[in-house]
């Protein structure tokens, strides 16, 4: 499931990038460290064989509903976590530009849920200890499947967690959590089946192309749980300063924070459990509120004096509408000019 | 310059997985001859190529290129030498823009920007597709694929020009351009091709392998005319050589 | 869609790249950077405002006309990816509950505010992320990602990625066209072909990967991918950047709309 732009506030969206850019660096320099030159055309291409792969659907068996392939985890187990890695977030890059998937603020958040997951935290945790020498069939299928199911889930929770962070959307986080895990269990369930058939399927033809790439590979090209351990120190470390930055800068951002929804009761779930933590977030992470720069409304129309909904007392009024369908049709009217001049 | 030979002695090549895909093969090939390489598929031609630039190394034997013996040291100077085109010019473009690909090469030979673009442009001309230029190969037809991957391995000036199926693909029209600005090349020339009327309109020398050794090398003429040669080796005769 | 819809859909959008109007000719750099601060303003906005966002539909509006892209494409994919984002916030106008009104004592829900604004920033997010990609193509996107200091070893990676997704598509339609021909009643669109096709697919891309380093080899190739210096920023660069950062900034932190609209309306009354 790809993040949308639009429910993304700036804070989670600079965090999320500043994360999926540090780790894209840091990959991009472990793997020229070590890379073998014959890796660079591979990745590649590898990168545009799953994209193609992702484009074919196929019937979930059951159901009748139509599927298609993440591809981080078969990406993990051909390259190693770092060119794999790279080619997801390449290929999330190009699906961002060419499909509108998800978007390029939620690129971040994107490379984050489908590439760090597989790569840097499945991949050398669980894969790599389940498939063992890679020798068993049975193993390897086994790792394959809880790979991928752990990965999405993962990768569902973040969707959960930065779309809640960021507040555009009212969904309770329980309510939210129960929508996206189990239906990215289903999903898992399938992807699981193919990138195991797909391993071994690849294993019975040509098992040296998994030998070279990842089974036999020096220690040192694989990850180390050490390193994962310094990478999320690191991240942690980088988050708390974003946010730390946005808090500093602007400590009363409280317009559109969380608050003005919960604070009225209006929401019985809300208000327990994880929200006290998201209004905290949320009053840290308002980004550049936007009363602070109005400049002071004195004639202020009647109609508003006691606006039930504080946060939204402004352009709401008969004043804001009117305004808004002129500069509409102003921007239409900029539009249709320049095609009519353009035709001529 | 007498230098540009190609000489093959004794040479052996051994895949790890134990096909024998040359056994012993020796020819010699020198400056400014044109040479077709014919056999039934799978008979080692391509493996052949892959020596000819150092991409393979002979389990036995050597290769001498110009002065050059091929070795892992003198590789890379021997592919400055050799140019090789391959079949499938989706392969053999790889950058995302035909200037850039052809610019690849000089740009690896360490050329600053400006000769960079001269050579381009020399080379790019010389396929007559300066036109295409910004284009990028996914928007090209196969007879421009070729013409492009031609000019990409022209523009690092080879002496020896070595190619596997280059009128593979090709429409009618395409193929015929293609032979015609092959026979404008003064370069030594190697082909490996099934198209025996191109080989036949390309090159003065023939050389029939099959299982890895050379079976026939002669004139051109003589060996394509040879029905028994051609029939051992799943060949036929040249279409232009059938009608009559 | 179909495989062969997106290939076409994702061919189209690429041949629109190479057009060459005065959007598509402007330095990438300028447009990168512009589009993601354009982005980042629209979604700084709190999350009930409508109005004010309205102006920031002229930055997508002058791409599109200017660079002479057709709006139906662009609209028929915005609208395309648009079920997660209209999934995640129909939920609004259900749960948050409060009544605003809005125009002498008409009452509405508080959320569909949020929703509405959700689904304005979706529009002008979504149409100009794809409008970047229409007016610029991604060779040269990705050489102004390499100038702005991604590492080059991933952009050399987003330029493989974009020269063999084509013909990957190709070669995988082919074989998805010969599937769907032979898969009559649906019996051959299950799990186990499935893996079959990517099964083949990989194999003949390890191959051609092996193919395409071999080439690269025989053109000189010893770990770095060369690149040219090709882009200056001009003056019509500088101007257009210029504009649009004025341009977002005087819209983001004042209410230009509704300051248009009082006056309209002290006009008339």
């Amino acid at each position: 499931m790809h993040m949308a732009d639009a429910l993304l506030s700036p804070a989670v969206g600079a965090t999320m990038w500043a994360g999926s850019v540090a780790a894209i660096g840091y990959s991009s320099k472990k793997l020229k460290e070590n890379i073998d030159n014959k890796t660079i055309p591979l990745m590649g291409v590898m990168g545009a064989f799953i994209f193609a792969a992702q484009m074919i659907n196929f019937t979930i068996p059951g159901t009748g509903s139509s599927g298609h392939i993440g591809g981080g985890m078969i990406l993990a187990v051909i390259l190693g976590p770092y060119a794999a890695f790279l080619a997801m977030a390449s290929i999330l890059t190009v699906q961002a530009l060419f499909f509108a998937d998800g978007g390029l603020l939620a690129l971040g958040c994107n490379i984050w849920n489908l590439g760090i997951y597989p790569c840097f935290l499945v991949y050398p945790l669980i894969y790599k200890p389940i498939a063992g020498d890679g020798k068993s069939t049975r193993r390897i299928s086994a790792a394959a499947m809880i790979s991928v199911i752990i990965a999405l889930q993962l990768g569902a929770f973040s969707v959960v967690m930065e779309t809640l962070l960021s507040g555009k959307s009212e969904l309770p986080f329980n309510t939210f959590v129960l929508l996206m895990q189990p239906i990215h269990l289903a999903i898992g369930l399938v992807e699981g089946i193919v990138t195991a058939g797909m391993i071994n399927y690849v294993r019975k033809a040509q098992p040296e192309i998994l030998e070279a790439n990842s089974f036999s590979r020096p220690l040192d090209a694989g990850i180390s749980i050490k390193n994962i351990l310094i990478a999320f120190v690191i991240l942690a470390v980088v988050t708390g300063g974003a946010l730390s930055w946005f808090a500093s800068t602007h400590p009363d951002g409280l317009e559109w924070s969380i608050e003005k929804v919960t604070g009225k009761g209006e929401l019985k779930e809300a208000t327990q459990g994880i929200a006290p933590f998201l209004k905290g977030i949320q009053e840290k992470t308002a980004f550049l509120p936007d009363y602070n720069f109005k400049p002071a409304d004195k004639e202020e129309p009647k109609g508003n004096e006691t606006p039930a909904w504080p946060g939204i007392e402004t352009g709401t009024s008969f004043a804001g509408i009117l305004g808004g369908s002129i500069v509409l049709m102003f921007i239409l009217l900029i539009g249709f000019g320049i095609r009519f001049f353009k035709k001529r | 310059m007498s230098h540009h030979i190609v000489e093959f002695k004794n040479v052996s090549f051994r895949y790890p997985d134990g096909t024998d895909a040359l056994r012993d093969i020796s020819f010699r090939i020198t400056h400014g001859e044109s040479v077709g390489i014919i056999g039934a598929n799978g008979a080692g031609k391509s493996t052949l190529l892959l020596h000819m630039n150092g991409y393979l190394m002979p389990t036995s034997g050597t290769v001498n290129i110009g002065d050059l013996y091929l070795t892992r040291q003198t590789r890379q100077e021997i592919r400055r030498k050799v140019g090789v085109v391959f079949q499938n010019p989706d392969d053999q473009l790889f950058m995302p823009t035909v200037y850039e690909d052809v610019a690849f090469g000089p740009l690896n030979l360490g050329m600053d920007e400006k000769s960079v673009r001269e050579r381009v442009e020399y080379a790019l001309n010389l396929v007559s597709s300066l036109e295409l230029q910004n284009k990028p190969p996914h928007h090209l037809s196969c007879g421009q694929k070729s013409s492009v991957a031609i000019a990409a391995v022209m523009a690092v000036e080879p002496d020896i020009l070595a190619m596997d199926e280059p009128a593979a693909n090709l429409d009618p029209r395409s193929r015929r351009l293609l032979i015609n600005l092959l026979k404008t090349f003064e370069h030594s020339k190697i082909i490996a091709s099934h198209d025996l009327d191109l080989i036949m309109d390309v090159c003065q020398r023939c050389i029939v392998i099959r299982e890895g050794t050379v079976v026939a090398d002669g004139p051109v003429m003589e060996i394509l005319t040879n029905k028994q040669i051609l029939e051992e080796n799943h060949l036929e005769l040249p279409l232009s050589l059938q009608r009559n | 869609m179909t495989f062969d819809e997106k290939y076409y859909n994702i061919g189209f959008l690429d041949q629109l790249s190479y057009k060459n109007t005065i959007v598509h000719r402007l330095d990438p750099r300028a447009k990168v950077i512009i589009t993601l601060l354009f982005l980042f303003t629209v979604i700084s906005f709190p999350k009930y405002e409508i109005v004010a966002l309205l102006p920031f539909f002229l930055y997508p509006v002058l791409l599109m006309t200017l660079g002479e892209i057709p709006f139906m494409f662009i609209f028929k994919k915005v609208v395309f990816v648009s079920p997660f984002a209209v999934f995640i916030g129909i939920f609004n106008p259900l749960l948050d509950s409060g009544q605003v009104s809005i125009f002498h004592g008409f009452m509405i829900s508080a959320g569909w505010f949020s929703f509405f604004s959700i689904l304005i920033k979706f529009t002008l997010t979504v149409s100009t992320a794809l409008l970047l990609i229409a007016t610029t193509s991604f060779p040269n996107v990705c050489h102004a990602l390499r100038q702005l200091g991604l590492p080059s070893l991933f952009v050399s990676q987003l330029l493989f990625l974009y020269r063999y997704i084509f013909v990957l598509m190709e070669e995988t339609m082919r074989i998805v066209r010969a599937r769907n021909m032979r898969s009559y009643e649906k019996r051959g669109h299950g799990i186990r072909v499935f893996v079959r096709i990517i099964g083949i697919l990989f194999l003949r891309t390890v191959e051609r990967a092996e193919r395409i380093y071999f080439a690269m080899l025989s053109r000189g190739f010893q770990g770095d991918m060369p690149t040219l210096k090709r882009f200056h920023f001009s003056r019509g660069d500088l101007g257009f950047a210029v504009f649009f950062i004025v341009f977002l900034f005087i819209f983001r932190f004042y209410p230009a709309t509704e300051i248009l609209g009082r006056f309209v309306q002290g006009v008339f009354s």
